[in-house]
C-alpha cells in the first residue's frame, strides 16, 4: 500500500522520514493545529508550492532541462480560473471549464515549445522559454480587459467555497468548519495526489529514461530513445502540473494577478527552493518549500522583533531590519548550496 | 564481394559512402553489402575512417553523399534511435556509459527500449521484473552480474567495456556492431568476449560488423575482411587471401606493424 502509494521510491533515511511525516502531519491538521487566517494561508501556500517545485524538479532534477517558463503554466492555471469564475459566474461547471481551458492550453502549448525547441542546446531553450514567459506576462497585463492586467482578477467561488458559509453548527475541536477550510482541504488533497503522482512519473520506466537522458544523451539515442520526444512529454507532464497547481492556488486565493502567479520573482522562488531541498529527489520540494515558505512569511517577523530589540546598538538594528529579509535570505541560500550542494534531501540521506 | 551469398538478400548495404569534415574525407564512395550469417572484420590503420564508417550506418553521423540501406530500404535520414529500434546495435569504441546510473541499470535501460516501454509513465519501474532479469542475464553473460550495484563510473576500465557489450546484448539486435571490443581489456578478459561473439555468430541469423585490430581475432572469427584505407574501401574477400594480399601488407600491416 505505502509503497503503491509513494511508487518503491522511500525517503531512504529515518531523519528525512521524521521531517516529512512532520510536514505531512502539519499540513494535513493544519486548520485545527494552526488555526488563525494567516497561518492558514502560509499552509496553503505550502502545500501549492511543494506541487510546483515538485513539477520543477521532474524537469531540472531528472530530465536536466532549464526552463524559465514554469510560471507561464501555473499563471496559465490560475488564470484559467479566474477568468472563468469572474466570466461566466461562480459555479462548479465554470470551474470545471476554467480548469479544463487551463490544462488543454498548457498541454498544446508546452509540447509546441518542446517539439521546437528541445532539440536545441539547454542554454538556448533556457532562453526561449525566458522569451516566451517574459512574452505571456507582458501579454497578461497588456489584456486588461480580459486578465485584469496589473491589478489581477478577484472572484466568487461556489458557496460551498466561501468563508462565510458554515457546514456544521457547532465547531469541531474548537474549530468552526466553514468554507475556507474545505478550501483548504481541497488544496490539500490536490496538491498530495498529484505530486504522488508526480513520485509516480519520475519512478516509472518513462522516468527512468529521463535519468538515462540526462546523464547521457548521446547514448539514450543510441539505444533507442528519441530525446526531444521524451524530454517534450516531460515537459508536458510538468506544464500539467504547474498549471494543477495555479488552479489550486486560485481556488484558495479567490484572486489571480501577475504577482501572485506570473512573476519573475516567483520563478527565481522555485528555482531556489528545488536547489535547497535538492534536486532530482521530489522529497526535496516538500521539505524546501515549506522551509521557505515559512521563512518567507516569518522571517520578517522575526527580523522585525529583532530589530526592535536591538535599538540603541549601532548598526545592527539596520542589518536585522525587516526590509533586509531577503538579503538574509540570499545569505542563507549561499550558505545551504555551499554545505549542502545535494540539498536538504541529499544532507539527510547522506547521514542515513 | 562476397559473391557466393549473392543469393541472400543483404541486410545492411552502403551505397558510395562518403563524409568530408572541411576538406578531409573520411569516409569516401564506400559501397558493401552485408548477409545475414555473416561475421565481417572492417581493419585499418589508425584514422582509416572505421568509426565513421559506423557512426554513419548507424546513424550518429549524416553522410555528405550515398545511401544506408536495410532490408532494401534506405533509411539514410532516419535518426539514431529509430535504426536501432529497426535491429540495429552498436558498442562504442570509446566507451559511452551512462555514469552515475548503476551497471544493471545502464543494462536495464537498453532492455526497455527493446521492449518498447520506454512511454510507460504510471507503473513502477521495478514491477517490470521480467526486464530486470533479462538485464541480469546480460551481464552474466559477459561476467559481470556481481557488479550490478556498482555505478557504471565506479567500475574499471575493463569491465566498462565489458558493460558496453552487454548494453549491446540487451539490444537484441540482427545486425551487431562492435568497434574494437576488446581494447583495453587485460588479456585474461578477451576470451570471455570473444567467445560471446563467436555464440552470436553461431546463432547463424545475426549480422555482425566487427572492427578490430588484432589480425589472430580476426583470423579466427571472420568469414570475410574489408580494409579501410584513407576513407577508402581497398581490399574486400576471404580473410587469408586479403591477409595476404600486397596492399593490405603495405597499407596496413606494414605500416601498422600488429603482426
Ligand atoms: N566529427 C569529426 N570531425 C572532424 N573530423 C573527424 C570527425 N570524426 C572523425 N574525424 C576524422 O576522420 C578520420 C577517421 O577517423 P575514425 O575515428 O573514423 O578512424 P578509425 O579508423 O576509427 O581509427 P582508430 O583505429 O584510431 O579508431 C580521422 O582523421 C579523424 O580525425
Ligand atoms: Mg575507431
Amino acid at each position: 500500500m505505502i509503497r503503491q502509494l509513494l511508487s518503491g521510491d522511500y525517503p531512504r533515511s529515518r531523519a528525512l522520514t521524521v521531517v516529512l511525516l512532520l510536514i505531512l502531519a502539519g499540513l494535513a491538521l493544519a486548520p485545527f493545529v494552526f488555526p488563525g487566517t494567516r497561518s492558514l494561508d502560509v499552509a496553503a501556500k505550502v502545500c501549492v508550492f511543494i506541487l510546483l517545485v515538485a513539477s520543477y524538479d521532474l524537469l531540472l532534477g531528472y530530465t536536466g532541462i532549464v526552463s524559465f517558463a514554469h510560471t507561464m503554466f501555473f499563471g496559465i492555471g490560475a488564470y484559467g480560473i479566474a477568468i472563468a469564475a469572474s466570466r461566466l459566474g461562480p459555479t462548479w461547471g465554470s470551474l470545471a471549464l476554467g480548469s479544463l481551458a487551463a490544462l488543454v492550453c498548457s498541454a498544446l502549448l508546452s509540447l509546441l515549445i518542446g517539439i521546437l525547441s528541445l532539440r536545441v542546446k539547454t542554454i538556448f531553450f533556457a532562453m526561449i522559454t525566458l522569451a516566451v514567459a517574459t512574452f505571456f506576462a507582458i501579454l497578461a497585463s497588456q489584456l486588461s480587459g480580459f486578465t485584469g492586467g496589473e491589478d489581477g482578477l478577484t472572484y466568487k467561488l461556489p458557496e460551498l467555497l466561501l468563508p462565510g458559509t458554515k457546514l456544521f453548527e457547532t465547531p469541531l475541536f474548537g474549530v468552526e468548519i466553514n468554507g475556507k477550510i474545505v478550501s483548504y482541504y481541497v488544496v490539500f488533497f490536490g496538491a498530495a495526489m498529484l505530486f504522488l503522482a508526480l513520485l509516480r512519473v519520475v519512478n516509472s520506466p518513462f522516468g527512468r529514461v529521463l535519468q538515462a537522458i540526462r546523464e547521457n544523451d548521446f547514448r539514450a539515442e543510441a539505444i533507442g530513445y528519441r530525446s526531444v520526444i521524451y524530454r517534450s512529454v516531460a515537459n508536458c507532464v510538468a506544464a500539467l502540473a504547474a498549471s494543477a497547481a495555479g488552479i489550486l492556488y486560485a481556488l484558495w486565493l479567490r484572486y489571480a494577478g501577475p504577482d501572485t502567479t506570473l512573476s519573475f520573482d516567483i520563478m527565481v522562488d522555485i528555482l531556489l527552493i528545488v536547489v535547497i531541498g535538492g534536486m532530482g529527489t521530489m522529497y526535496g520540494a516538500v521539505v524546501g518549500a515549506t522551509l521557505f515558505v515559512i521563512a518567507q512569511n516569518y522571517l520578517q517577523d522575526l527580523m522585525k522583533l529583532a530589530s526592535d530589540a536591538a535599538v540603541g546598538i549601532p548598526l545592527l538594528p539596520n542589518l536585522v531590519h525587516p526590509d533586509r529579509w531577503l538579503l538574509w535570505l540570499g545569505i542563507l541560500f549561499i550558505l545551504s548550496v555551499y554545505r549542502f550542494p545535494a540539498g536538504i534531501v541529499g544532507k539527510l540521506r547522506a547521514g542515513k | 564481394m562476397s559473391e557466393q551469398r549473392s543469393g541472400e538478400h543483404p541486410v545492411l548495404e552502403t551505397h558510395g559512402l562518403t563524409i568530408r569534415f572541411g576538406g578531409h574525407v573520411a569516409v569516401n564512395q564506400v559501397s558493401c553489402a552485408f548477409h545475414p550469417g555473416t561475421l565481417t572484420a572492417i581493419v585499418g590503420p589508425n584514422g582509416a575512417g572505421k568509426t565513421t564508417y559506423f557512426n554513419l550506418i548507424s546513424g550518429q553521423l549524416r553522410p555528405t553523399g550515398g545511401r544506408v540501406t536495410l532490408y532494401g530500404e534506405d533509411i539514410t535520414d532516419l535518426p539514431a534511435p529509430r535504426r536501432t529500434r529497426r535491429g540495429m546495435g552498436r558498442a562504442f569504441q570509446l566507451t559511452n556509459l551512462f555514469p552515475r546510473l548503476s551497471v544493471l541499470e545502464n543494462v536495464r535501460l537498453a532492455v526497455q527500449s527493446h521492449a518498447g516501454m520506454g512511454l510507460n509513465l504510471f507503473s513502477v519501474w521495478d514491477g517490470h521484473v521480467e526486464l530486470i532479469e533479462r538485464a541480469e542475464h546480460c551481464l552474466h553473460r559477459v561476467k559481470l552480474a556481481d557488479r550490478r550495484d556498482t555505478l557504471a563510473s565506479a567500475l574499471a576500465h575493463g569491465d566498462q567495456r565489458k558493460l558496453e557489450v552487454a548494453i549491446l546484448l540487451a539490444l537484441d539486435p540482427d545486425l551487431f556492431m562492435f568497434d574494437e571490443p576488446t581494447a583495453g581489456m587485460s588479456a585474461d578478459e578477451v576470451p570471455a568476449i570473444l567467445e560471446l561473439i563467436h555464440e552470436i555468430k553461431n546463432q547463424g541469423d545475426k549480422t555482425i560488423l566487427l572492427v578490430e585490430h588484432k589480425m589472430d581475432v580476426v583470423r579466427s572469427l571472420a568469414d570475410r575482411i574489408i580494409v579501410l584505407h584513407q576513407g577508402e574501401l581497398v581490399a574486400d574477400g576471404e580473410p587469408a587471401g586479403v591477409i595476404a594480399s600486397p596492399i593490405v601488407r603495405q597499407a596496413y600491416l606494414g605500416l601498422a606493424g600488429h603482426e
